[in-house]
């Protein structure tokens, strides 16, 4: 049936998400805390993450072309980066965070800084990229199965 | 912990938990129903903490802000069982919260961060956080939260029921359940007393008293500052329960309340010491005989202090108790050897100062509390004269304040050596208190912005409170409300207990040494402001426990601070906080201290801020008037008002002799 296939997709896509450790455990305890009363509670978070993380980046990138960079800044939002991602499980985009707060930690670095921050906004856009299709796909199923 | 009671408390747990806090009952689901308040500013892990809270059947309120966490709180003191928190926050620091919610409300608190660097840990720790979970914070760790609910009731009730045992500076194990129960709060603020009894008359498992709703005693400034002085009065390694119970002679004090109120002291001495560097300095000027023994001290923030004087610490405590948590924030580091006690004060950096000062939390302890420190000065506020500069004081900005809890509203004043800064009597808590003064430590608000300036400016005058009767022990100088500080220079007004007063002190040098001694420094200065404007009669308001002592009585003081306090208190708090107003008068003077000016302009918050550019104008002739009104000579027109406080203080001689370095604090320069 229809909707056994489009399962059987989602299941792979979650499923190559670990395998590619895009995602970590932590997405599966979110997964776990879904429930009847809340069904979608996963692709909420995910919505909120994205949608807060994206205007992070936004805010860093912006940051990295004033001079001298105001680390403040940035080293706050890395911060947050860093906790919201965890709490997600956005395994890779976690690592890259952490790279980076390594570096600007170690200043004198601004290149490679910079290079770093453009690898977590690859990292993060592929990401989302991921995981967007991902929750419209389960969302158009469980639609469809409710039918 | 004491485990009897963990044992037999478990198993009551599971037959019938109570979370009573409100007096709200849920039954047999044991943890269900715990009533947790969660905040963070990220919406995300918001979100995924309330969802994996519900998922352990807690009742979940989430926020995501600190301050609307804190006002939540007030409004609803019994709504809530525990408190988890992100350290990183806007609009207020983590830590402040936490610092604020011990000592007003004493919740247990959690604290949270993606930060696993063990500094921030440390922080956790001794700001008093009884547990740090490391985002992501997954949801077998949320499952064990109500383990420090439980603790913490246990502990209650054990001292509770303790009656008669010498504690060695030591919870003693639970006692049997013949607790007497029979006492009742003072204050009144045994709100469940009653019910209490009843319960166990009904409970047969008296070794449940986490199960038994304790009612919760408010150690109000005028007790905490009994407390202090009572303690001062021991020794600090003397000084047990049953002791100072007996001591304290308060109807209806129960020798366990008296008990867990001295092991939060302690945390919070040991908490200050362990900021300031230089334990024995304090001693130097402040030491009563009493408190020069501090020897081993119990507190282990006295050890780093070296010499909490009992009293300071017990100044310290009874502000620090809520939270024990020096305010870490302070910058100023005690270096001199006056200092204060070496406590975290040290911390008080300025730049953190300000902003600590704006949080409410109080972490004026002072610290360089002076060791004399009366006891009684100290018992209701300590705050910690702390050096000027230092003092970032986080004054508490007790929004309540008075009332309750927060014996102390350790103002941790940068201890700067000020060496004398609290007398003796003051419990140490003033870093800089003067020592002549027995005087009240500021609390808060003082010590903490008192330091800006060199380092620590020794004037840091944060007054020790003692607690004034009134107030709530705590000075919660609910100064710490963002005030605005005037910035100016505040007169270091060892203004016992302000909290939050964030007086813009100017402290100068010459400022501290006039405080001499007692360094009654009130940083925060806003509260001046706000005593401008009310008039002096104000200084009978609430008596806010504030005493200066700059003897060593710790009843004059009481008497002293009393009018002075209050009345400076009201006034410095300025801004809109009336309730700082309050506590800040009476921290705001202690008994003669310092009598650095301090304007009370705004919430003490400021006092980093003023400490960090203002001269705190200690007038130490006036402190040595001891008189609150000789407060402040000339400055602000409050300054009556302060004098008035300081004259108290009899030991507030003019603090000629610079004891204390106060650098750059010339009193002069105060801008009004």
């Amino acid at each position: 049936m229809e909707s056994k296939h489009v399962n059987r997709q989602i299941a792979a896509m979650r499923q190559s998400f670990f395998d590619e450790e895009v995602l970590d455990e932590k997405f599966s305890q979110l997964e776990q805390l879904e429930g009847k009363d809340n069904p979608n509670f996963v692709e909420e978070v995910f919505t909120m993450y994205f949608k807060d993380s994206t205007a992070f980046l936004e805010t860093i990138e912006e940051a990295m072309k004033t001079i001298p960079i105001d680390s403040i800044i940035v080293d706050n939002i890395l911060h947050q980066l860093k906790g919201s991602s965890a709490s997600v499980g956005a395994n890779k985009v976690l690592k890259e965070v952490n790279k980076i707060t390594r570096q600007v930690l170690g200043k004198g670095n601004l290149d490679g800084t910079k290079a770093s921050i453009l690898k977590l906004r690859k990292e993060y856009d592929s990401f989302k990229a991921k995981l967007e299709p991902y929750f419209q796909l389960k969302q158009a199923n469980s639609v469809a199965q409710v039918k | 912990m004491n485990s009897s009671s963990g044992k037999s408390y478990m198993s009551t747990a599971s037959s019938s938990v109570i979370w009573k806090a409100g007096g709200d009952v849920v039954a047999d689901q044991f943890p269900a129903g715990l009533r947790v308040l969660v905040v963070d500013d990220d919406p995300t892990c918001l979100m995924i903490l309330e969802k994996m809270l519900k998922a352990c059947q807690y009742n979940v309120t989430k926020c995501n802000r600190a301050e609307t966490a804190l006002s939540m709180l007030r409004e609803n003191r019994n709504g809530f069982d525990i408190v988890i928190s992100d350290v990183h926050m806007p609009d207020m620091d983590g830590f402040k919260l936490l610092e604020h919610i011990g000592l007003e409300m004493d919740l247990p608190v959690i604290m949270m961060s993606a930060d696993d660097g063990k500094n921030v840990v440390m922080k956790g720790v001794t700001h008093g956080a009884c547990d740090y979970l490391i985002k992501p914070v997954r949801i077998e760790a949320l499952k064990n939260i109500w383990q420090h609910v439980v603790r913490k009731r246990k502990n209650e009730w054990k001292d509770f029921e303790q009656s008669g045992s010498v504690e060695e500076g030591d919870r003693q194990p639970k006692q049997s359940e013949d607790a007497d129960y029979s006492s009742s709060a003072n204050e009144g603020n045994w709100k469940s007393s009653k019910r209490r009894k009843d319960d166990e008359d009904e409970n047969d498992e008296r070794d449940d008293t986490s199960t038994l709703k304790k009612p919760r005693v408010v150690w109000s400034v005028e007790l905490h500052q009994q407390f202090v002085a009572a303690v001062n009065q021991l020794g600090i390694e003397k000084a047990v329960p049953k002791k100072i119970l007996e001591l304290m002679n308060v109807p209806g004090l129960t020798r366990e309340n008296v008990a867990s109120h001295l092991q939060k002291y302690r945390l919070y001495l040991r908490r200050l010491s362990g900021v300031s560097q230089h334990p024995s300095n304090l001693n130097n000027s402040f030491m009563n005989p009493q408190d020069a023994t501090f020897g081993p001290l119990d507190l282990q923030a006295l050890a780093a202090t070296g010499q909490l004087p009992a009293q300071s610490l017990a100044t310290l405590q009874a502000a620090g108790l809520g939270r024990s948590t020096a305010k870490s924030g302070i910058p100023m580091p005690l270096v001199d050897q006056r200092n204060i006690f070496s406590f975290e004060n040290p911390k008080l950096r300025f730049g953190e100062a300000q902003q600590h000062v704006n949080n409410n939390k109080q972490m004026n302890l002072l610290h360089g509390i002076p060791t004399t420190m009366e006891p009684k000065q100290l018992s209701g506020l300590h705050h910690t004269a702390q050096s000027m500069g230092n003092m970032n004081m986080p004054v508490l900005s007790h929004g309540s304040q008075s009332s309750q809890n927060n014996p102390l509203l350790m103002q941790m004043a940068q201890p700067q050596a000020r060496g004398q800064m609290l007398n003796d009597s003051t419990v140490g808590l003033a870093p800089r208190l003067l020592s002549p003064m027995g005087q009240p430590m500021l609390s808060n608000g003082m010590a903490t912005n008192v330091s800006t300036r060199n380092g620590v400016p020794e004037n840091i005058r944060a007054p020790s409170y003692n607690p004034v009767s009134q107030t709530s022990s705590m000075l919660n100088f609910p100064m710490n409300h963002t005030s605005e500080l005037p910035g100016n220079s505040f007169p270091l007004v060892s203004t016992p207990g302000i909290s939050s007063l964030a007086p813009k002190v100017a402290f100068q040098e010459d400022v501290n040494s006039e405080i001499k001694g007692s360094v009654g420094f009130m940083p925060s200065y806003d509260i001046f402001n706000d005593l401008n404007q009310h008039k002096p009669q104000n200084w009978e308001l609430q008596n806010v426990g504030m005493m200066f002592n700059t003897s060593q009585h710790s009843n004059s003081l009481q008497g002293n601070l009393d009018h002075t306090q209050s009345v400076l208190v009201q006034q410095g708090f300025s801004t809109g906080q009336n309730r700082n107003s309050t506590v800040i008068s009476k921290a705001m003077f202690s008994a003669g201290d310092s009598t650095g000016h301090v304007n009370a302009q705004n919430g003490n918050q400021h006092l980093n801020s003023l400490f960090v550019d203002n001269t705190v104008r200690v007038k130490s002739e006036r402190v040595a008037d001891a008189a609150p009104a000789n407060l402040y000579p000339d400055h602000f027109g409050q300054e009556d008002l302060m004098s008035a406080l300081l004259k108290q203080q009899d030991v507030i001689a003019p603090a000629e002799n610079n004891d204390f370095d106060f650098d750059g604090y010339s009193i002069d320069n105060i801008p009004v």
